[in-house]
């Protein structure tokens, strides 16, 4: 139910693969995402760009997947949660981090926590502070954990070398 | 005072008592839900596609009072893309009002009928292809309203000729009454003191990142109603909804959905699922219903507690707590949805870990154009314990008693359990102060007093704040009906159910017969338990959810209920599958069913290492192989339980004795060390430690998890939250933008302790714990922001404590 006359073409590499198809150009990256593609792995939880929880990678680097346009990111690159596990499901240093050290309870905010963590453990392999690691996920609301399993689990992660896998 | 038990609780109980080690229970494994949810396959309810489904928005009211005069929705439905537009108009004629907790005729409808009563109340909804164009839709439907006089003070609402939010009432006081236990005003008139406090607790919600949704899928053909949800309890609430819809409560199947946080926001969940169900069955395909953030702020099922208190504590010089009076006027909102239940949980531990024999509580709950109250964690308790513990504070503040030592002198002793407070509930198991000297030790208290006026001499502001608080678990329905003494319903079940297979392999399945997972691990849980009893790896547990059509009674979590029922129920299942296995192995290995025990995956001879069947092997036998069964045994290995309430009894005629409805009670202390700085009103935390006493741990990890998350929610109503209405009704703040939720860089890390005081009437001994971390962090940030600007006399009463507020109060003192 697209109107011809504001739609767009759009190719887009995501998590790996080109994607081609034509959007309407109010369409949200996150809309994109989880209705034309069904990587319904990015949670919109306010639609209003403060919560981060649909946070994706965009060319390596974290964006607020309501706040872009599908029409966009069009030629760039697209990373969702669905990217990270392996093809049988084997979770990646950092998830495993997050399972070992109980850092979700309800899970919505996951996904965007944990692209958010790779983001910092790329530029941080070793982990920094307590206080970085808090710093960089500040942009993300947890409502469940109260943040600070998941900051072990970032550190942990460091400490098992995820943030070399990231890179 | 004696206790006792009925039958099938005490056995599960005698069944489930260990001595020595556990095999499952206790230990912190991974939780078994993970993985799905950290691969981003959690399947939430916007993630459910079903074929040619339709998509919902609806239009809100921009009045918090009006008359709805015209509905215009001509331009609306010749939109392409637009299936149908449903107005109040349709509710009226083909749908009955939503089910409702509180008494007389104020009725709530999916849709607003004739009048709207708070902003953000739904007046139309449309149904099209996709979201974008339901909401484009909703932009074309013209509304005329005749706004009236709104209504937004509890107290402005009981006077002569305020405007009236349901007319029929006749009066905006829904429900007014006093309690009272024992002789309260002699105990006031004999006691050497008292403290008094005007108290104020904002109304603030659980805000779970996934809002509430639904998807409606009705079957022209059969009539049957089927609705995914994001919560839905079957016993409770299914066969109500059904009567919404008009049909019957077998036409109606729901299909549970795991949702992303809840915090009390789903519990009751009415509105949702219903109209889903309703837009399905007019749209005759697919709906799918789910709140934007904005919706789910001014329109959700539940806001949690909006009250005003005048309350008072009488005690004697020596610190000896007497008797407690309060008077509470409660804001519910627009509707009594759920009742008065949230002050049933106060009633349920209203003296909290004291000695306090006499208890006077009034409630008046008013009607007034805001949205309508609910359950939010706590469920009324986490308000009462806040009051408590500032009487208790100011008691400490008027004696020059050290906060510590006022409260260890009323704690009741270990000795005294089980405990009848004085409204008639019990505290099943305690040592209180076993919990006080862990958390006095683990912060090293003495050495932070010393540290305080030390920093205090270099002139920062630095204050302790110490608190105590009970963890009431596992509600019985008494508690939303004792209020009345003629009720229209009594309804005393709220049981859980379990069922439990053992494939023809020797895989364990798992049946839930609830909505169970909203961020909690019942999963987990059920896993542990299973491999408790019949000691197999917990990972290997299969769980699953029956929907509604195949589900035995349940009633879901909430009031930290679910861990301790559901472990009932697996652990009965359970039994009877043991007893079965254990006839078969009898058979098999020649040996009699008591020198049989179950290790490592398999049935054996104790005693024996090598005389043993896999449980692999009995039950492809169970399964296979009829004919060597002991001769009346039916093929197979299925077993299902439902285990009701373990400890509950009627209330008395005259409510001068309420009944146990609560009596699995946990215990916490909780001491934070804080930094204020006097320029900007910023709080930082220099040491945050809490110690839980929640009976026997099923999970220490996941429990801390609770603990912690608890905590940092508390800490958001203790600093963040309030819904802001202007004077029109209007939210002010209806983004996160505006309405601040606790971020990383808010919050302290916390250092988290247990003891374990098993319950003596459940099973396992375990005790609820959902909850307690919201019940302590407002009192005890309300005591270490007192303790650090005590310099200038402040006195919290009234949350939340902003960074203005506090900047406020600072240049006030320095004055």
């Amino acid at each position: 139910m697209t109107n011809e006359a504001t739609t767009h073409a759009v190719r887009v590499e995501v998590n790996g693969r080109w994607r081609e198809g034509s959007v309407e150009g109010r369409l949200t990256l996150a809309d994109y995402l989880r209705e034309d593609l069904d990587l319904t792995g990015t949670h919109l939880a306010c639609e209003n760009g403060f919560c981060g929880n649909c946070n994706v990678l965009l060319d390596g680097e974290t964006v607020r997947s309501c706040l872009v346009f599908a029409v966009q990111v069009d030629g760039r690159a697209v990373t969702t949660v669905e990217a990270l596990a392996g093809p049988r499901g084997e979770l990646d240093l950092l998830q495993k981090a997050f399972h070992d050290n109980h850092g979700l309870q309800c899970g919505f905010c996951t996904p965007a926590m944990l692209l958010t963590a790779h983001e910092y453990l790329r530029e941080n392999p070793d982990g920094g502070s307590d206080q970085e690691i808090r710093e960089a996920i500040s942009g993300v609301t947890c409502r469940c954990t109260g943040y600070q399993h998941i900051v072990e689990a970032i550190r942990a992660a460091a400490e098992a070398g995820a943030g070399r896998e990231s890179a | 005072m004696i206790v006792e038990q009925d039958p099938n609780a005490a056995r599960i109980v005698r069944e489930t008592a260990r001595e020595g080690p556990r095999r499952s229970l206790g230990k912190s494994i991974n939780r078994v839900e993970d993985p799905r949810f950290l691969r981003g396959e959690g399947r939430y309810i916007d993630d459910i596609k079903l074929p040619n489904m339709a998509h919902a928005a609806i239009v809100r009211s921009p009045h918090a009072h009006a008359r709805i005069i015209s509905i215009d929705t001509s331009k609306a439905e010749v939109l392409g893309g637009v299936v149908c537009v449903v107005t109040g108009r349709d509710v009226a004629e083909l749908a009955a009002p939503l089910p409702s907790f509180g008494a007389g005729p104020i009725i709530q409808d999916m849709i607003a009928v004739e009048k709207v009563r708070h902003y953000g109340e739904a007046v139309a909804a449309v149904v099209a292809e996709n979201r974008y164009i339901a909401e484009d839709a909703c932009d074309l439907i013209e509304i005329v309203y005749e706004q009236l006089p709104v209504v937004l003070d509890p107290f402005e609402a009981r006077r002569e000729g305020a405007p009236l939010v349901h007319e029929k009432l006749e009066t905006n006081l829904a429900y007014e009454r006093t309690f009272s236990f024992g002789e309260v005003d002699r105990a006031f008139t004999d006691a050497q003191r008292t403290v008094n406090a005007k108290l104020r607790w904002p109304r603030s919600t659980g805000m779970p990142m996934d809002t509430n949704g639904a998807i409606g899928d009705y079957d022209a053909g059969t009539g049957v109603v089927t609705i995914y949800a994001n919560s839905m309890n079957f016993t409770y609430f299914l066969w109500l909804i059904a009567a919404s819809l008009k049909i019957p409560a077998s036409k109606l199947k729901i299909v549970p959905v795991a949702a992303g946080g809840s915090f009390g926001s789903k519990f009751f969940m009415h509105k949702v699922p219903t109209l889903a169900g309703f837009l399905s069955m007019l749209a005759r395909r697919p709906v799918k219903y789910v709140e934007d953030r904005v919706t789910h702020i001014v329109n959700n099922d539940h806001c949690g507690s909006d009250r005003h208190y005048d309350a008072s504590l009488a005690f004697d010089d020596d610190g000896t707590f007497k008797a407690l009076k309060i008077d509470c006027t409660d804001d519910y909102g627009a509707y009594l949805q759920f009742g008065t239940g949230t002050h049933g949980n106060a009633l349920s531990q209203v003296i909290g870990p004291y000695r306090i024999e006499h208890v006077e509580y009034s409630l008046a709950a008013v009607l007034t154009n805001k949205n309508q109250q609910g359950a939010y964690r706590g469920f009324g308790a986490e308000v009462s314990n806040w009051v408590l513990e500032r009487l208790v504070d100011l008691a400490a503040r008027e004696l020059g008693m050290d906060r510590v030592e006022i409260r260890r002198r009323n704690l009741i002793g270990p000795d005294e359990f089980p405990y009848r407070t004085p409204t008639g509930n019990i505290y099943d198991s305690g040592n209180y102060q076993g919990v006080l000297e862990k958390v006095l030790a683990e912060v090293d208290y003495d050495h932070w007093v010393a540290e305080r006026e030390r920093l205090r001499a270099e002139g920062r502001h630095v204050g302790i704040g110490i608190v105590a608080s009970q963890e009431r678990s596992v509600f019985s329905s008494t508690e939303f009906w004792f209020w009345f003494d003629k009720p229209e319903f009594t309804p005393t079940s709220s049981p859980e159910s379990a069922s439990l297979q053992i494939d023809p392999m020797g895989n364990f399945v798992v049946t839930l017969h609830s909505q169970s997972m909203w961020g909690n691990s019942p999963e987990t849980v059920v896993s542990q338990v299973v491999a408790e009893e019949f000691d197999i790896d917990p990972a290997s547990v299969v769980v699953t959810y029956a929907d509604s059509q195949h589900a035995l009674p349940g009633t879901g979590p909430g009031g930290s209920r679910y861990t301790v029922m559901v472990s009932g129920a697996v652990a009965g299942a359970a039994a009877q599958l043991k007893e079965k296995i254990r006839r078969i192995a009898s058979d098999k290995l020649e040996v009699a069913e008591g020198d049989l025990e179950f290790r490592g995956g398999a049935v054996g001879v104790r005693g024996a290492p090598d005389r043993q069947l896999t449980l692999g092997e009995v039950a492809l036998t169970a399964y296979m192989f009829r004919l060597d069964l002991p001769g009346d045994m039916e093929s197979g290995l299925a077993a299902q339980s439902t285990y009701d309430h373990p400890l509950t009894t009627l209330p008395n005629a005259d409510r001068s004795d309420l009944g146990m409805f609560y009596p699995f009670v946990g215990h916490a202390w909780h001491i934070a060390v804080i930094e204020v700085d006097p320029e900007t009103g910023k709080i930082s935390f220099l040491r945050y430690a809490a110690v839980h006493d929640a009976g026997t741990i099923v999970n220490p990890r996941t429990l801390d998890g609770q603990i912690i998350g608890g905590t940092v929610q508390g800490l958001g109503t203790a600093l963040y939250e309030e819904y802001l209405y202007d004077e029109h009704g209007r939210v002010r703040n209806e983004s996160f933008e505006t309405y601040h939720l606790p971020s990383s860089m808010d919050v302290p890390t916390i250092t988290v302790g247990h003891q374990e005081t098993p319950s003596p009437y459940t099973p396992y001994g375990i005790k609820g714990a959902g909850e307690g971390g919201r019940m302590l962090t407002p009192a005890i940030m309300s005591g270490a922001i007192d303790d650090a600007l005590s310099d200038y006399g402040v006195t919290v009463t009234s949350l939340p404590i902003s960074a203005e507020q506090i900047v406020e109060w600072v240049s006030a003192g320095k004055r």
